[in-house]
């Protein structure tokens, strides 16, 4: 039941673009087509989940008993720089199809900062789900990592959906590229305010 | 390019929140206020006249292969620093960024300007380019800043000017967006680019 309303108020109430503001680089740069924005979404789920097991694990068992906490940035960055490289050694090593397909948006992700975001929240921040406020276990802040791309995915994807639709429309000149997207990502936050209070 | 020149072409000409598109999630997340606007974009500043001086001065002796590597590790080095800085002299501002803060390693206007600029100039030139892109941004988030506020919470720089609600959603999340984006045209359209 937790893990539902974990994945619940990542995707939906707390959006982790329209919400947070993390990510909105790659939201606005590669979302102009379905189909590269769902293998940008994939690319980041995965990475994601990764470097926050890796992030969690060092930032309890060995940040904090000796006392570096503040070597947190340093730390974190480095991993999942290292991390994307590895993903996208081991891709090419064993999946040279699924490398092939989010292959240009690995390298992207090490400077996405919604992957370090997500990595300093949950081991920084008191989640409430339901219950008392609490830092979150480590189960808990990997279901939260997949939950928080999932939700990068699905206001990727609305996004590019909307963006292929807008290449038929007239656009005012001043308007074209980012401003417009910005007043559709504007237009979908508004719709995304609607979820709040559901958990 | 004179010094002088190298510090007003970020301000317009470059300018990385309205012309360039560098470093959204920042400018749309801390706008909320003019003030936390403005402190946003000092703290970016901090870090970028100094990872542009260091990065200009080692530059010359990083081989080419461990380059994004080593700008990283040195820029985030620099974001602690002001991390240290921060806790110490503005504990409320630093409370309200929050994770803002960290964040700074990851914007790309910093590390832009590095693989752009500091690589290949001297030390002195970068720290103008840094100072010159800094006030820029730090300028622009202000000026999002000031619209969000006045229009969500009818106050300039934390003054009420009026009586009554304002329209509360330019502070939430969607008026970051519409504010930035009418913004850009504006900008645009002003400076016929």
């Amino acid at each position: 039941m937790e893990y539902i309303i974990i994945i619940i108020s990542a995707v939906f109430v707390n959006n982790i673009l329209l919400s947070q503001f993390l990510g909105i680089c790659p939201f606005l740069g590669v979302s102009n087509k379905v189909s590269t924005a769902v293998g940008m979404s994939g690319a980041v789920c995965f990475v994601m989940a990764l470097s926050t097991l890796v992030t969690y694990l060092l930032q309890y068992y060995v940040l904090n008993p000796l006392n570096i906490g503040f070597m947190q940035t340093i730390v974190f960055i480095l991993v999942i720089a290292a991390l994307v490289q590895m993903v996208e050694i081991i891709l090419k090593k064993i999946s040279p199809s699924l490398y092939q397909a989010l292959g240009i948006y690995l390298p992207l992700i090490t400077t996405n900062c919604a992957v370090l975001g997500v990595a300093i929240l949950v081991v920084t921040k008191e989640f409430t789900f339901g219950g008392e406020p609490a830092m979150l276990n480590l189960a808990e802040s990997v279901v939260y990592a997949v939950a928080s791309a999932l939700g990068f995915g699905l206001a990727m994807t609305l996004m590019a959906g909307i963006r292929e639709q807008l290449e038929l429309a007239k656009v005012p000149e001043a308007f074209r590229g980012v401003p417009i997207a910005l007043i559709i990502a504007g237009i979908m936050a508004m719709a995304f305010m609607g979820f709040s209070g559901i958990v | 390019m004179s010094k002088f020149g190298l510090i007003t072409k970020g301000i317009i000409k470059e300018n990385p929140t309205f012309a360039l598109v560098l470093g959204m999630c920042p400018t749309i997340a801390t706008t909320t206020s003019a003030i936390n606007g403005l402190g946003m974009g000092l703290a970016t500043t901090f870090v970028l006249i100094l990872s542009n001086m260091l990065i200009a001065a080692v530059a010359p002796v990083i081989p080419a292969k461990i380059k994004i590597p080593s700008y990283i590790v040195i820029i985030a080095s620099l974001v602690t620093v002001l991390q240290f800085v921060m806790q110490a002299y503005v504990p409320d501002l630093y409370a309200t960024l929050g994770i803002f803060i960290p964040l700074i390693v990851v914007n790309c206007i910093i590390l832009g300007r590095a693989e752009a600029f500091a690589c290949k100039h001297s030390v002195l030139d970068s720290a103008m380019d840094g100072i010159g892109i800094g006030l820029g941004f730090s300028l622009s988030l202000t000026v999002i800043g000031f619209v969000r506020e006045l229009l969500g919470g009818l106050s300039i720089f934390g003054n009420r000017i009026a009586e009554g609600d304002g329209m509360l959603a330019f502070v939430l999340a969607p008026g970051g967006f519409l504010v930035l984006g009418y913004l850009m045209v504006l900008f645009r359209k002003v400076t016929k680019q």
